[in-house]
């Protein structure tokens, strides 16, 4: 019977599906989640049209935020507390620090919270969950772009010239979307039981903006608080990026290694802590 | 089934676990589980939703999955959509799977009509190039061409529906899993619903579906299996299978009462008892339920009850919400009721009474089957007819006849 429709229908009854219960331990299926890549896609897609719809400056504002950041930090670091920035215009230092952590900053804070707010697909339908975090990076890129092409006006303006080490920025922001990316899988993962995370997070974000050099430059910090400075993860990052735009020195080959391999581990271990508390989340949310 | 031997979905020894968690016990914040981390743990209970569950489903079945109010139904259906993973156990499934256990799954209401059927059908396992294909059907099969591009939000309740079914009827997974979504839409909608699923089972797919609703199963389904307490203990015909769900109500009251925490509802104010007055009536008589609460001292908010009087079927003969009378339960106290039930006068036979308590539109306990009786051949009529006097219609009539 139907023998036409079957046979059309062939190829794709190879797909098999095994369902059962989930190891202790596991890491991510990568085969899954490229499969259902286009879940990330429309997630992004939708994430970005929500942000700006209904907005009368649409996305002009994915300028004039961070700007009027860099503005307001500029002024409060460098003119008010007097705090160095490395010999180029304080605007231009802050804002290339701002073009990081902002990345940073929008892919755990948007990450952290996208499991509960999309609780209901959790619970409803099925697909690699991992995504739902994931798919926040998509925006915070989008934002990342137009924010470095403004900031290649403002160097044209100052007249700065970055040196070959541009051809790095991507390498950068890669670098930072892992080491993001790997603290909002394990934020969100804990967020679906202890909603406590969502009030530590954007705490911590707060404290990780002053407590780096994002607004002000590292030279002048006292030694005592130096070993803090040197074990931030941020700290290496911004070191690398302002290498690559500012024409600021070349970071030490200890520093270039660590802030590669560091959210390379950061992103693996992330992956883990999600995976494996993954199989509860329809559970318990 | 002429593809291969192997079954559209195969399922061995699954069970699924939960670990039950009494009232404040257990932990809520951070700071709780690490205190009780400290402590050391007390001894957790545990409930086997789906318990030890096998059976194979071949291609171009439509299987209705029923059993009563936590039967674990759904659990299994979560199970194997994977949204949920089993505790122990394998399914094997031999093809992709389409899911739907709500209607407009992550649809956004800020997003246009065209917007979410791609939303939609991405997360339902559809490719681009397919909703692509089937844009035209689905929007059609909607009826909404006009409100593409208009957010969702400004759509009607019957737009929002028709769009999102229309998304899910054109999933072309070769396994389709179904759960309770028909209860929405109206009568013609169904039907035009049933339809596409008969459409699908017809091409070799496979569909699987859980529905409280008789009628649905009976009118769909090929074959049924039939879950109580977690264990499948009928698989087979749709009626041997309905015949195992109407004798579970007809027991009810002896060996096989529901458990408080069994039942749906939030359980801030439950039934303690439901009992029917006599354990038969006769036709004219009045049939009296009479039903106890638990005091809940801390709460204020009045609350009515809903009692449905169903027929051996399970269709609904008679419905009876206290709003309509003006009676209702304060829960701070301990409530002895009754409901009376004076017309219609109900056809012999045995009836089930399902009684909920209701805040408004919140309900604190629903209990099916909460109690039974029987309507004894004592007919309120003068004279006698044939049997086929009083069949046909689903209740007796009080009427006269005179000549002018």
């Amino acid at each position: 019977m139907n023998v036409p429709v079957l046979q059309r229908k062939g190829p794709a009854r190879q797909t098999r599906i095994v369902i059962a219960a989930p190891r202790r331990w596991s890491l991510p299926d990568l085969a899954r989640l490229w499969e259902a890549r286009e879940v990330l896609l429309r997630f992004s897609r939708r994430d970005i049209t929500l942000r700006y719809r209904q907005t009368a400056l649409g996305v002009i504002w994915v300028i004039l935020q961070p700007l009027l950041a860099a503005g307001v930090l500029t002024f409060v670091f460098s003119s008010v507390a007097k705090l160095p920035s490395g010999g180029v215009p304080p605007i231009l230092y802050t804002f290339a620090g701002l073009l990081l952590y902002n990345l940073m900053n929008s892919v755990i804070s948007r990450g952290s919270n996208s499991l509960i707010s999309n609780s209901s697909l959790v619970s409803k339908v099925y697909f690699p969950r991992l995504l739902v975090p994931l798919s926040t990076a998509g925006s915070a890129l989008l934002d990342f772009v137009v924010s470095l092409l403004f900031m290649a006006v403002l160097l044209a303006i100052y007249g700065v010239a970055p040196g070959f080490a541009v051809v790095l920025v991507p390498v950068w922001l890669l670098l930072t979307v892992c080491l993001a990316a790997g603290v909002a899988f394990m934020a969100s993962a804990l967020t679906v039981s202890y909603r406590d995370v969502q009030y530590i997070i954007p705490f911590l974000l707060q404290l990780v903006l002053y407590a780096s050099p994002v607004a002000y430059s590292i030279g002048k910090i006292s030694p005592h608080y130096r070993l803090l400075y040197d074990l931030n993860p941020l700290t290496w990052l911004l070191d690398d990026i302002r290498w690559s735009l500012l024409h600021q020195p070349q970071p030490s080959t200890p520093i270039l290694t660590l802030s590669v391999v560091v959210p390379l581990v950061v992103l693996l271990f992330g992956s883990f802590v999600f995976q494996t508390l993954e199989r509860g989340f329809a559970d318990i949310i | 089934m002429s593809v291969g031997t192997e079954p559209a979905v195969s399922v061995s020894h699954v069970s699924k676990q939960y670990r039950i968690r009494q009232r404040g016990e257990g932990p809520a914040t951070a700071a709780e589980a690490a205190l009780g981390l400290l402590r050391g743990r007390t001894k957790p209970s545990y409930f086997n939703a789906v318990d030890d569950v096998s059976f194979e489903v071949a291609w171009g079945d439509i299987v209705g999955l029923i059993g009563r109010n936590g039967a674990g139904k759904s659990t299994l259906l979560k199970v194997l959509t994977r949204i949920t993973a089993p505790s122990s156990g394998r399914a094997v499934l031999g093809g992709r799977v389409g899911s739907l256990l709500e209607v407009g799954t992550g649809f956004h209401p800020e997003l246009t009509g065209r917007e979410n059927i791609y939303l939609n059908g991405t997360l339902l396992g559809m490719r681009r190039k397919e909703i692509e294909r089937r844009f035209d059907e689905i929007v059609d099969f909607a009826g909404v061409d006009d409100f593409l591009d208009t957010q969702v939000k400004r759509f009607s309740t019957g737009m929002y529906i028709r769009l999102a079914f229309g998304v899910a009827a054109h999933l072309q997974s070769e396994i389709l899993m179904v759960d309770e979504v028909l209860a929405v839409g109206d009568a013609e909608f169904q039907e035009k619903c049933l339809g596409k699923m008969r459409e699908v089972a017809k091409t070799g797919r496979c569909v699987f579906l859980v529905s409280h609703q008789v009628h649905t199963v009976r009118a769909l389904a090929t074959r049924s299996l039939y879950l109580q307490h977690g264990k499948l203990i009928y698989d087979g015909t749709v009626e041997g299978a309905l015949e195992v769900y109407k004798a579970s109500f007809e027991r009810v009251g002896t060996d096989d009462v529901m458990e408080a925490s069994m039942r749906k509802g939030t359980g801030e104010v439950r039934f303690a008892n439901v009992r029917s007055a006599k354990d038969s009536f006769e036709v004219a008589e009045d049939k009296v339920v009479e039903f106890v609460t638990v005091a809940s001292p801390e709460l204020s908010r009045k609350h009515h009850v809903l009692c449905d009087v169903l027929d051996a079927n399970r269709e609904i003969v008679a419905r009876c919400d206290s709003r309509l009378v003006e009676f209702y339960v304060n829960p701070s106290n301990e409530v002895r009721g009754t409901v009376t039930l004076r017309t219609p006068w109900l056809r012999p036979g045995v009836y089930t009474v399902d009684l909920s308590l209701w805040a408004t539109r919140v309900a604190t306990d629903i209990w099916e089957g909460a109690c039974s009786f029987r309507v004894l051949p004592i007919l309120p009529y003068a004279g006698t007819g044939t049997p086929n006097s009083t069949s046909g219609a689903p209740v007796l009539a009080d009427f006269a006849y005179s000549q002018k």
